[in-house]
């Protein structure tokens, strides 16, 4: 696709992360089948005997949910700092270097513009594969860049979240990406501009308790984990196993905290009609 | 006098005991002499401690079972407060407090998470873990305080918002979320004062204002230190570790430009004099407020909304 091979010295279209299947054949978490790799492409990462929905990177997203060769990248290049000098076990610095060099990313967000069916949008994916897709203030920052663009633009913006939470290795700082983020939103609220908050396997702590259910319309993959606090730690405090499907988007649904659960593969047309529904064109 | 004894404490409090009884018989006995010395003892084993205090032990002070609470701050600096309930929509959380009370002449509104001091109040109290019904109820009464005119101050202090089963089928995420949201552009000045532990999304949940203010001997970060050991060690023990790696303490918050101000305790902490730490506090905010209502409503949430999206460094 066009935009990722203009820059293709970062990005190169085989480069292989850990959230994408290594090889010709994969097997489905979900229900153990054996995929092609270029059947599931065609399926948008998903399975096409249960419907799992694949863990994939931006890169995957971009391609399907924005019109071909459409898309700008903004802050491509914004790294972290390790203002803190953390160190746990290892550095953070080192973490942030193996991820880099892993992933070809260099922190776990992508934003842009781009088209959808010809609709101007400012957008904005998560990569799991960068340190759980934890938000410091790189994250941060760009999602605050991103929301401000589609303020000035008066262009609906779309974050699609898939995230462990806040960066502990930012503390204190990785926290406040949550106000940050949080208050840009309203800003953007204020001005009647529209956020579609897209919510895919997993999005939790941080990220949900902030932009990700700030949607003013909330969208989850079926099957994704989608909560505060994650199980283990609820099992831990309760004392028992979790009922099957909890913190699932069919879960979330229920209790009233996304308004629609998509399949991948109708997801930009989805997100295309309720445009066209709430937005002028 | 402390209930709850530190290990560090110790040495100051056995000194302290010691003058209490000298002073006891210094009137049949000539003491004099003998107690100014011992005095100046304990002043200066207070200084050497207090200064010289890890991060970890910094933790320690601001869990202290003694620490005032949310309503021993609201029964000392406030009067006329009326305690108002519920959300409207659930129940009303008992892990925070808040209603209307007047700081000296200053009519405002006063919230804060609130812990218990023994088990059975503990528990009333989900030891001062929220809810999402807690988090609504602070933004209702908050709502309720800009329709009025009425400067919001919120007293934080918790282990973190309650990771239970029931917590995410109401959406705790959600009620986060969603308060961060609204204080953002909230129409009326908002203080924010973290008076004890100020852990995680559940602090941060009663934490978006005008001004940040730390009490000394607090902290607040994205975890707590113990729950960082657990995740980045793998095992509990490495929380003095973790404490100092999450830079947690009042100073290390100013000098990342978190928070906007450290208020002062009582040497040894606000434990050890409730009555003169809510001093200190009240005539802070008093100040604090009265340089916030001079500002117009916009210019005052344009400043918030700037002052957090500064925070945080990166390289581009
Ligand atoms: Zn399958």
């Amino acid at each position: 696709m066009a935009w990722f091979r203009r820059s293709k010295a970062s990005i190169s279209t085989d480069a292989q992360r850990k959230d994408i299947p290594d090889g010709m054949w994969t097997k489905c978490d979900g229900c153990g089948e054996i995929i092609h790799k270029k059947q599931l492409e065609q399926q948008f990462y998903t399975c096409i005997k249960c419907n799992y929905h694949f863990r994939i990177g931006s890169k995957e997203y971009l391609q399907f949910l924005l019109d071909e060769g459409s898309f700008k990248e903004m802050d491509r290049k914004m790294k972290s700092k390790d203002p803190l000098n953390f160190k746990d076990s290892k550095s953070y610095k080192e973490r942030i270097k193996d991820s880099i060099r892993k992933t070809e990313l260099f922190d776990a967000v992508r934003t842009g513009s781009g088209k959808i069916n010809g609709q101007d949008v400012v957008v904005g994916v998560m990569d799991f594969s960068f340190i759980g897709g934890s938000m410091g203030a790189v994250v941060g920052e760009k999602v605050a860049r991103a929301i401000d663009k589609a303020r000035k633009d008066k262009s609906p913006i779309i974050i699609v979240s898939s995230s462990g939470g806040a960066r502990m290795m930012e503390a204190a700082y990785s926290l406040m990406q949550l106000a940050k983020t949080s208050s840009k939103l309203a800003q953007l609220s204020d001005e009647g501009v529209p956020f579609i908050s897209i919510l895919t396997d997993p999005t939790t702590g941080g990220v949900t308790a902030s932009f990700a259910m700030l949607g003013d319309l909330n969208i989850a993959e079926p099957g994704a984990l989608i909560g505060f606090a994650g199980p283990r730690v609820i099992r831990q405090t309760i004392g028992k196993d979790l009922p099957p499907g909890f913190q699932r988007s069919e879960f979330q649904l229920d209790h009233g905290f996304v308004d629609v659960v998509v399949h991948r593969k109708e997801m930009k047309e989805t997100v295309s009609k309720i445009l066209k529904l709430i937005w002028k064109s | 006098m402390a209930k709850t004894v530190l290990e560090f404490e110790k040495p100051i409090i056995e000194l302290e005991k010691k003058i209490a009884e000298m002073k006891k018989y210094s009137e049949s006995l000539d003491l004099g002499e003998e107690i100014t010395t011992l005095e100046e003892k304990v002043n200066q084993l207070r200084k050497s401690v207090y200064e010289g205090l890890t991060r970890w032990q910094k933790v320690q002070l601001a869990r202290h079972p003694d620490r005032p609470y949310t309503l021993d701050y609201i029964n000392m600096m406030t009067t006329d407060f009326i305690e108002l309930h519920g959300d409207r929509s659930f129940r009303d959380d008992k892990a925070v407090v808040g209603g209307l009370a007047f700081l000296d002449s200053e009519p405002v509104m006063i919230i804060g998470q609130q812990k218990g001091r023994d088990t059975k109040s503990n528990v009333y109290r989900n030891f001062g873990m929220m809810n999402p019904e807690g988090y609504r109820k602070a933004l209702r009464l908050m709502k309720l305080a800009a329709k009025f005119k009425r400067p919001v101050i919120t007293l934080i202090d918790t282990p973190g918002a309650f990771p239970g089963l029931e917590a995410e089928e109401r959406g705790q995420a959600e009620a986060i979320a969603r308060n961060l949201f609204e204080m953002s552009h909230l129409p009326t000045p908002i203080v924010i004062v973290i008076i004890g532990e100020g852990a995680s999304g559940g602090a941060l949940g009663l934490g978006v204002g005008d001004r940040v203010l730390m009490m000394e001997n607090t902290w607040y970060s994205v975890i707590s230190p113990e729950s960082c050991s657990s995740i980045l060690w793998r095992s509990w023990s490495f929380k003095e570790q973790a404490a100092e790696a999450l830079k947690l303490t009042a100073p290390d918050l100013l000098a990342q430009g978190i928070i906007d101000r450290i208020i002062p305790e009582p040497l040894g902490g606000a434990h050890r004099n409730p009555p003169q730490a809510a001093e200190i506090l009240k005539g802070i905010l008093l100040e604090e407020i009265s340089k916030l209502k001079k500002l117009k409503t916009e210019k005052l949430i344009e400043k918030r909304i700037d002052k957090f999206s500064k925070m945080g460094e990166y390289e581009e």
